[in-house]
């Protein structure tokens, strides 16, 4: 018989009750819950009477609808403020523990999670947000889910699911200077596709993937997603553990050491066998740039803007006609002659403290083109806000023109008040390129946080390995 | 949830792949703390011409002719004609709301994104999933043929043509069940309360960690 994975491992450790046709009761270790998608499910939960099954397993931030300015003055749209005080209110009530709009530990989700170390690894995570694949960086099993299973998890502390295929993607060798962790999601999401792994749990391996750091691993397991898997995973080894050790919510003393006796279990055995295995060479792999309104339709920044009548399928060539008219751009032009209107600099995705410090190393002691309206920086945390500032990164943005605001979602979908205009062209460090994704009209081509600085500053895209 | 045997209903075709859940539904309507009233903002911005906002009185918006919402023929579809990974994107139930708040009640794509995929079944829409090639077909039939309807029968697991073809479609058969019978997973679940409180017992003691 053949090893196991590390997602079997993962799946076999929280398997409450299998039954024959095939559907498995999971157990949910970690709940975490945003405004957005959980007043249907609080709602659902006093509409039948029920109690949260446990709720010190959940934990609540507003992070969609949050103002990056101004925070003293509240939220100014009367609709936004109504669903994060709904979450405000659905927390006490039901005795969820919340970070607050106005605590220090307040973020985006997937940020906090890891940084208060209520993302262990070994541990299933859920949220009804598709970007929870981010934590299966610490090789944990992690996946979004939608409004009903959040209720259901707050009322069962379990899902209902179905085992995935398992897909091993290795990346091997070392990217070269100026390549990052989002360049190789991008990278993967072009080679296998956007819907390539789809159903799938995807494990990410291979001399690149050990060499990242844990914010590198979590931007890349945050895109697993955009390549249609639920759940993307790194094995655990030292990284992760130093990453988690001393963190406010993870285990310490006799637990520490129990802990980490089976998490350092917590890898894919040498046998095992995947579903399907991909193979990458880290070394091929140049800074990338999105083109059109798929993360899939991404290329290396020195190439053009493809032309998609050179496309077989006739429904991917009437796609890619539809992307090139929606981003106003024509085949064949240079990717470094367009022009940004506005840079992110955030998200999920990219807000980590290392994020912003690779923003900054590219920026240092210059200004935003003119041409360029407005630069934000989203950090996806207070305290990594307060991190940036004690290294005075916050200076070197202010320096440059940019905008150094407070944590939240912000720009990478535009719930709150910071948005595209029709037409605009932005550089993004977020995850999607979706038509309307950063504001009704707005064009947006997803890079890594230093191509979007270097991009800031030169007022087009620039190889930032020349720059 | 509204229990799904057999729908014999109009067929809406949408002809373009990777179709995502901010075109299904813009962020700015996800605002609402309600599970209904989605429908009228279905592919707002496909759908109207000028910007929407929650609140407002979508039968006085400027209407995109070209959209297939807004033609005539297509008025009380209940079958969705999409093409490959329909609904990828995010977790948001808010998509299959919309969708099932517009009327229709089931979908047929050559596949369908993970996160979309389930969380149709949580409200009483199916999605179809056909061969690329036999979706094409389909495709042509619409579009020569106004008023094409198509029945979808979950029990007999059959999407069945005017001509009488009939193509088989595979689907889970917990979901199938579920489906079928309109049942309330978390019941369901909570059958196993016994089993729960077990696993957590012996959790606590192999990974107390998990529990502090």
């Amino acid at each position: 018989m053949s090893g196991q994975t590390l997602y079997d491992k993962l799946w076999q450790a929280h398997l409450v009750h299998q039954e024959t046709d095939g559907a498995a009761l999971l157990y949910i270790d970690r709940h975490l819950v945003h405004e957005v998608t959980s007043p249907q499910a609080f709602e659902g939960l006093r509409l039948a009477g029920r109690k949260p099954w446990r709720t010190a397993a959940a934990i609540a931030v507003p992070d969609h609808n949050v103002p990056t300015e101004h925070r003293d003055q509240g939220i100014a749209d009367p609709v936004s403020r109504l669903q994060v005080e709904t979450l405000d209110r659905n927390c006490t009530d039901f005795g969820i523990r919340e970070f607050g709009m106005h605590d220090v530990r307040q973020g985006i989700v997937h940020v906090i999670g890891p940084e208060q170390g209520l993302t262990l690894p070994g541990m299933t995570v859920v949220c009804g947000d598709s970007h929870t694949s981010t934590h299966g960086a610490f090789g944990a099993l992690a996946f979004g889910i939608g409004t009903s299973e959040v209720e259901h998890v707050l009322a069962t502390q379990c899902l209902v699911t179905r085992k995935s295929k398992s897909m091993r993607i290795r990346v091997e060798g070392h990217p070269g200077a100026g390549v990052t962790a989002k360049d190789i999601a991008l990278a993967i999401i072009g080679q296998i596709g956007t819907a390539g792994g789809t159903g799938y749990a995807i494990e990410f391996a291979g001399e690149a993937i050990r060499s990242l750091s844990m914010e590198g691993r979590m931007t890349l397991c945050n895109m697993a997603i955009e390549a249609g898997a639920r759940a993307g995973m790194v094995a655990v080894d030292q990284t992760t553990l130093d990453y988690v050790r001393g963190r406010p919510s993870a285990p310490s003393g006799d637990n520490w050491q129990q802990a980490v006796n089976w998490w350092q279990t917590l890898v894919s055995d040498t046998d095992a066998v995947f579903d399907s295995e991909v193979l990458i060479d880290a070394s091929t792999i140049e800074p990338q740039i999105t083109w059109g309104t798929s993360p899939e339709m991404v290329v290396p920044v020195g190439a053009r803007v493809p032309d998609p009548t050179s496309l077989a399928d006739p429904v991917r060539q009437a796609d890619g006609r539809r992307a090139l008219a929606y981003m106003g751009l024509e085949a064949g032009t240079p990717m470094t002659d367009l022009a940004v209107d506005r840079v992110f600099i955030g998200s999920c995705t990219n807000s980590r403290i290392e994020d912003l410090r690779a923003a900054a190393a590219v920026i240092r002691g210059r200004r935003k083109a003119d041409n360029v309206r407005q630069v934000l920086v989203v950090p996806g945390s207070g305290l990594i806000k307060q991190q940036a500032e004690s290294e005075g990164l916050d200076r070197i943005f202010r320096e440059a023109g940019f905008e150094w605001r407070d944590p939240g979602c912000s720009m990478c979908l535009a719930m709150n008040a910071d948005r595209l205009e029709p037409g605009e062209r932005c550089a993004s460090t977020s995850n999607r390129n979706f038509e309307g994704r950063q504001g009704q009209g707005g064009r947006t081509h997803l890079v890594s946080p230093a191509m979007a600085a270097a991009a800031a500053i030169a007022g087009h895209f620039v190889d930032v390995r020349h720059f | 949830m509204k229990p799904f045997t057999v729908v014999d209903g109009l067929v809406a075709p949408l002809d373009r792949a990777n179709v995502d859940t901010d075109a299904i539904i813009p962020k700015q309507f996800l605002k609402s703390i309600r599970r209904s009233g989605f429908g009228p903002n279905l592919f707002d911005e496909w759908r109207y011409l000028d910007h929407g906002e929650p609140g407002q009185d979508c039968s006085q918006r400027p209407k995109n002719p070209d959209f297939f919402l807004n033609q005539p023929r297509y008025q009380g579809a209940q079958i969705l004609l999409a093409r490959e990974n329909f609904g990828c994107g995010s977790s948001r139930e808010h998509a299959p709301w919309a969708i099932e708040d517009a009327g229709f009640r089931a979908i047929i794509a050559p596949s369908f994104a993970d996160i979309f995929y389930n969380n149709c079944f949580k409200n009483g829409l199916l999605p179809v999933v056909l061969d690329a090639a036999i979706v094409d077909r389909l495709f042509a039939a619409v579009n020569a043929e106004p008023g094409y309807r198509l029945t979808v029968d979950l029990s007999a697991q059959q999407v069945v043509t005017p001509d009488g073809e009939r193509f088989s479609f595979d689907v889970d058969a917990h979901r199938r069940m579920c489906l079928l019978e309109g049942l309330d997973d978390i019941g369901l679940t909570l059958r196993h309360v016994d089993a729960i409180r077990a696993y957590e017992a012996r959790r606590r003691t192999e990974a107390p960690w998990l529990f502090e």
